[in-house]
């Protein structure tokens, strides 16, 4: 890969990384934040990926894109659950 | 305090944070330089030691201790979360009822569920080799367990997910990354250092001690994060009552709802 094509991908990336952050940032509900955490974990993964660290890449893919969304939506259905019964 | 001086407080500290922080910037080198003296070092060290994987020689060798730190952090998360969502007195767990599951979500899980252990076990076993390692395996097998509640129902997950097992291995694991840095004090040198025969360089075998940490490192990563989210799957699906759940009336207003 030379330069020039190093250094479109990275800013590639980061303005997504930066777009999907804000996003997750905006998203006010806590179903749609725990999607738009995923979103922007996927794009963190992307980043990393760019400037050469699959590690962390890695990483960042099975942590942030999976296991702390799935964390917040398992919260977010049991506070749910428990308002439903109480109506 | 009102406000004023609040804002007052803050403007003065962020001026001055950002002033050093500035002046730290431009004594930075430069993004994607050809210079790096760390790098050089690390990947020196890393083939010296016969270990494929820079990254793994650096979080399993060169600053073990340092990722001794980490996991120790990911076992206590593990525990606490463990002991904060465990079933109180005034809760009663119900049994899940059995799901009815569409064919082909059922067929997609069964060929899936070992293709993505088998991926997990291949990046833990290779992370002295390759990108990868215990904690990125790890929770690739943790994650990947869960298909079984997805292609079937939670009834089957509990089948596959031997809780009392996983709270031993977690523990063990995590146990054995502290004892293995005693082989380092035997062999007279310092704790956690890599004084086991190093093996060929780019075998399954190589690295000395760095391959046997990783293993640990994926037990404990992969136990801990299947116990870690059992107990959150088991307040979402099986307990109801108590103070955390149908009590909860206040605490469900106060957020907007």
């Amino acid at each position: 890969m030379n330069n020039t094509a190093a250094t479109v991908l990275v800013t590639i990336a980061l303005l997504v990384t930066a777009v999907a952050a804000t996003g997750a940032v905006l998203a006010r509900e806590p179903a749609r934040q725990a999607a738009a955490l995923a979103v922007s974990g996927l794009a963190l993964a992307f980043l990393f990926a760019v400037l050469q660290a699959p590690d962390v890449a890695l990483s960042e893919l099975a942590v942030g894109t999976a296991v702390t969304p799935l964390l917040i939506l398992l919260t977010v259905r049991k506070v749910r659950r428990g308002r439903e019964r109480d109506r | 305090m009102t406000k004023a001086w609040r804002l007052g407080l803050f403007g003065v500290a962020a001026a001055v944070l950002a002033g050093w922080w500035a002046a730290a910037c431009v004594g930075l080198p430069g993004f994607g330089g050809q210079v790096h003296p760390y790098g050089e070092r690390a990947v020196g060290a890393s083939l010296e030691r016969h270990t494929a994987n820079v990254i793994a020689s650096v979080n399993f060798d060169q600053r073990a201790f340092d990722t001794l730190g980490e996991e120790s952090i990911l076992f206590a998360s593990v525990l606490g979360a463990t002991m904060l969502l465990r079933v109180a007195r005034d809760e009663r767990r119900q049994r899940p009822l059995a799901a009815r599951v569409m064919p082909s979500t059922r067929l997609f899980g069964a060929v899936l569920l070992p293709v993505t252990l088998l991926t997990g076990a291949y990046v833990v076993a290779h992370g002295q080799l390759s990108p990868g390692g215990g904690f990125q395996g790890g929770v690739v097998l943790a994650t990947g367990l869960h298909l079984a509640y997805i292609a079937a129902d939670y009834r089957v997950l509990e089948r596959v997910r031997p809780l009392t097992v996983l709270d031993v291995a977690d523990a063990a694991a995590a146990a054995a990354f502290t004892v293995l840095g005693l082989v380092g004090l035997v062999a007279g040198a310092s704790y956690l250092s890599n004084t086991l025969p190093l093996g060929t360089f780019g075998e399954l075998a190589s690295g000395g001690l760095v391959p046997i940490i990783n293993a640990a490192v994926g037990i404990e990563v992969a136990s801990g994060v299947i116990v870690l989210l059992a107990r959150f799957l088991d307040q979402a699906v099986e307990v109801g009552g108590g103070p955390g759940d149908g009590g909860s009336r206040t605490a469900g207003k106060e957020d907007g709802g």
